[in-house]
């Protein structure tokens, strides 16, 4: 018992103090992109060309991102050959609407809360099931550590339950493999209405580097309606938690 | 027997496909199970579609002579099953099944392995309608029956924050006779977009075939690329994929140490190594941007460099981790009251280990000497790596102390990189990958081995990429540790393993 204790004062206190304090990223943490202006039609259309998983598009000639497809690649073609875009180290980048995730004047309109009604059920207690539809583990894994004493998500009211029956809402990891969707699904049915959906991490947005395969739906857009957007491949814990808290109207 | 004598090779190799005898499927059987009578165990083992028939690559692991040998033949239609005389086979055998239409003859287990259409216009040996997506989990399940006796059905979606996957137990009271997974639930087709590659998106699908492993499988595919394309990536480039490599492997090892002590009580080491685990992802992130390496490791070398003051910071900040890791987790190994839950839970004996062909944390928790970095090791690693970590008791206690003596030795691996670091260039351009050839790339991933195996087409271009994530091999050895357990104690053998789903399900 004593020995416990000694290690728990060693360990010492590490729950974080945010959001009242914001917290430092690393240098080379790859967060919300900013795009050249004034790029020449060539370059443009060469960008638009060399993004494997086609989140860059042509705006009528102006560069357009969606960040839902953006797998925040550290050898972005683009930015790397092109010069279309450099990556900023701001990790706010979720969104309550799908159109909002086309990023092309750099003006990024982050999640906004939800609707009165909404925020008087779910503001001060939000119990999510989460669903992996084809996951690679790594969205898995850092929405696993909100859970953990540095980020500590119970204190903002939040909770993963292991019933949908107990919950408030759907957080959605995985493109929707087509052996998962019917799973998924009845995951939904079983939550009680009112009720929430989270698309986490590239491949639950679009499909994220399986938007091409035969075997995979391109994330839940098209089978669920969707409240909150959370960008990354996978998106940082922060990006979660900040997105969380904006839906709820804990941040503004 | 002597033209079926099998080629032997290193790790590493590229063999041009002129040179690998064509044996008739009967002389390709005998000296396979030759070889696994000589002690080698079955790597990799996968099927290429050809307009007459399809063909099948074995490879087997030597590991005492840090050799891998090949062997190939071609079947047509059905094929006697090796299984029964040769159980780490009997997932391969599922695999080409399902994939290709063929039938491995006597069979004992014959069911899909992640319902999935055959990849080629052949009939469904499960006779399942054609042309339509089959349904996950639709297969006859192995049933006990008697008036006392009941089934558990867990699954797709499980109570935690995990992967998904259906379970099956067969149980009397508590007690459980046998339990049946049966995964695919995650299975995007990684293997099938691969063909026709190296593409642009190619990186990013092995990178994401097992999130937790991204090191470790980034720098299987990159070292395969490497060999194929007939160079080495910079020395430098080398040390920095071994450091992430090895904290990717304190990461997790870590946290499922956390998550051990979680699903027994002790809440202490549980929340501590929560907290530990994201600060191990945080030093990789501060190398490559990303907590899971993403971007770092790339065929040729790697993407950023350990310069300006990062080794410093990395020795500062693991020297603290050092002290703090180690207090967090003696707590949980000297307490009475856990140890005498891990003691003697989930057992697998050495021989079943064998037999099934366990490989990486799990095997060496049996008792069986497996790790890559030290039989087949592979550039920086020849010949620094000499002391495999080995617990003989099998159960979860062996396989959580397995953990818990890798992290002190993967603490010491990494100050020995950092105090060598190579000077030099982190990458070099790769140039075009040779035609009509097999190549093959193993690495140690923080769970086990993983194996990939390319086959080129006549221009260089992938016509067949063969990944075994180590959790092929081991998710029937924790079927095995259910045997005659409590149903409850299986969070705790579950964690024990901590396999990857879509490792396997790709």
């Amino acid at each position: 018992m004593l020995t416990i204790i000694r290690e728990r004062l060693r360990q010492g206190h590490r729950t974080g103090k945010y959001p009242k304090v914001e917290p430092i990223m690393p240098e080379r943490f790859r967060g919300l992109p900013q795009l050249a202006q004034n790029l020449t039609p060539q370059s443009c259309a060469d960008a638009v060309a060399s993004c494997p998983f086609t989140a860059l598009s042509s705006n009528g000639g102006k560069l357009q991102l969606d960040l839902g497809r953006c797998l925040f690649c550290a050898d972005c073609p683009a930015a790397a050959d092109h010069a279309a875009l450099a990556f900023s180290n701001d990790y706010r980048l979720a969104t309550s609407r799908r159109e909002d995730m086309f990023l092309d004047d750099n003006v990024y309109h982050v999640a906004g809360m939800l609707n009165k009604s909404m925020r008087k059920l779910f503001g001060r207690s939000l119990k999510l099931r989460q669903v992996s539809a084809g996951g690679c583990n790594a969205c898995e894994a850092d929405l696993n550590v909100l859970s953990t004493l540095v980020f500590d998500l119970a204190r903002f009211g939040i909770q993963f339950v292991a019933s949908p029956r107990h919950a408030d809402g759907i957080m959605v990891t995985g493109p929707v493999t087509e052996n998962m969707k019917s799973a998924l699904l009845d995951t939904y049915a079983a939550i009680p209405e009112p009720k929430l959906v989270i698309a986490s991490g590239a491949c639950a947005i679009a499909g994220g580097p399986y938007c091409n395969s035969p075997e995979a739906h391109q994330g839940i857009g098209d089978l669920l309606p969707v409240d909150l957007y959370i960008p990354g491949c996978p998106p940082h814990p922060y990006t979660a938690l900040d997105g969380l808290l904006r839906m709820l109207g804990r941040i503004e | 027997m002597n033209n079926a004598k099998p080629l032997r090779f290193r790790n590493g190799f590229v063999v041009p496909l002129v040179e690998l005898p064509h044996l008739d499927y009967a002389e390709f059987s005998e000296s396979l199970l030759a070889e696994v009578a000589a002690d080698a165990r079955i790597a990799s083992y996968f099927g290429r579609p050809l307009a007459d028939g399809l063909e099948i690559y074995a490879i087997l692991a030597h590991d005492w002579n840090g050799e891998l040998s090949l062997l190939r033949t071609q079947v047509n239609g059905s094929f006697p099953s090796l299984t029964p005389l040769c159980p780490q086979l009997h997932l391969f055998e599922r695999e080409l099944a399902e994939q290709y239409g063929v039938r491995p003859d006597k069979h004992p287990w014959l069911k899909p392995v992640r319902f999935h259409k055959t990849w080629i216009d052949a009939a469904d040996i499960w006779g399942r309608p054609h042309g339509k997506h089959p349904v996950p989990g639709d297969m006859e399940f192995y049933r006990v029956d008697g008036e006392e006796v009941h089934e558990v059905a867990v699954g797709p979606v499980h109570a935690g924050v995990i992967e998904p996957g259906h379970f099956r137990f067969q149980c009397h009271g508590e007690e459980v006779m046998h339990l049946e997974i049966s995964l695919g639930y995650q299975h995007r087709g990684i293997e099938q977009m691969l063909i026709g590659g190296p593409h642009p998106s190619t990186i990013y699908l092995l990178e994401t075939s097992a999130g937790d492993t991204t090191v470790g499988h980034a720098t299987a595919y990159s070292q395969l690329l490497e060999s194929l394309a007939g160079c080495e990536s910079p020395l430098r480039a080398q040390a920095i994929r071994a450091l992430a490599l090895e904290l990717e492997r304190l990461a997790n090892h870590v946290g499922d140490i956390g998550a051990l002590a979680g699903d027994v009580g002790f809440l202490p080491t549980a929340s501590f190594c929560g907290r530990l685990r994201g600060d191990y992802l945080n030093l990789t992130a501060e190398l490559c941007g990303s907590r899971f390496g993403r971007g770092l490791v790339r065929p040729g070398g790697v993407g950023f460099d350990l310069d300006g003051t990062l080794p410093q910071t990395f020795v500062e900040r693991l020297k603290i981790l050092k002290r703090e890791t180690r207090g967090a987790i003696d707590l949980c190994f000297d307490a009475p009251s856990v140890l005498a839950r891990f003691e003697g839970t989930g057992l697998v004996r050495t021989d079943d280990a064998e037999a099934l062909g366990m490989v990486g944390v799990a095997a060496r928790g049996c008792g069986l000497v497996r790790d890559a970095r030290l039989h087949h090791p592979f550039g920086i690693w020849e010949g620094g790596f000499d002391t495999p970590i080995i617990e003989l008791d099998g159960d979860v206690f062996a396989r959580g102390n397995v953990r818990r003596r890798e992290i002190n030795a993967s603490l010491e691996l990494i100050n020995q990189l950092l105090r060598g670091l190579p000077q030099g260039p982190i990458s070099q351009p790769l140039g075009p990958l040779a035609a009509d050839s097999l190549a093959l790339s193993l690495c140690e991933g923080w769970r086990g081995e993983v194996v990939h195996a390319a086959i080129t087409d006549a221009v260089g271009r992938i016509d067949r990429y063969k990944i075994v994530d180590p959790s092929f091999h081991n998710w029937s050895g924790l079927s095995m540790a259910m045997r005659g357990q409590q149903i409850s104690d299986f969070p705790l053998c579950n964690k024990s393993f901590n396999l990857s789903y879509c490792g396997f399900d790709l």
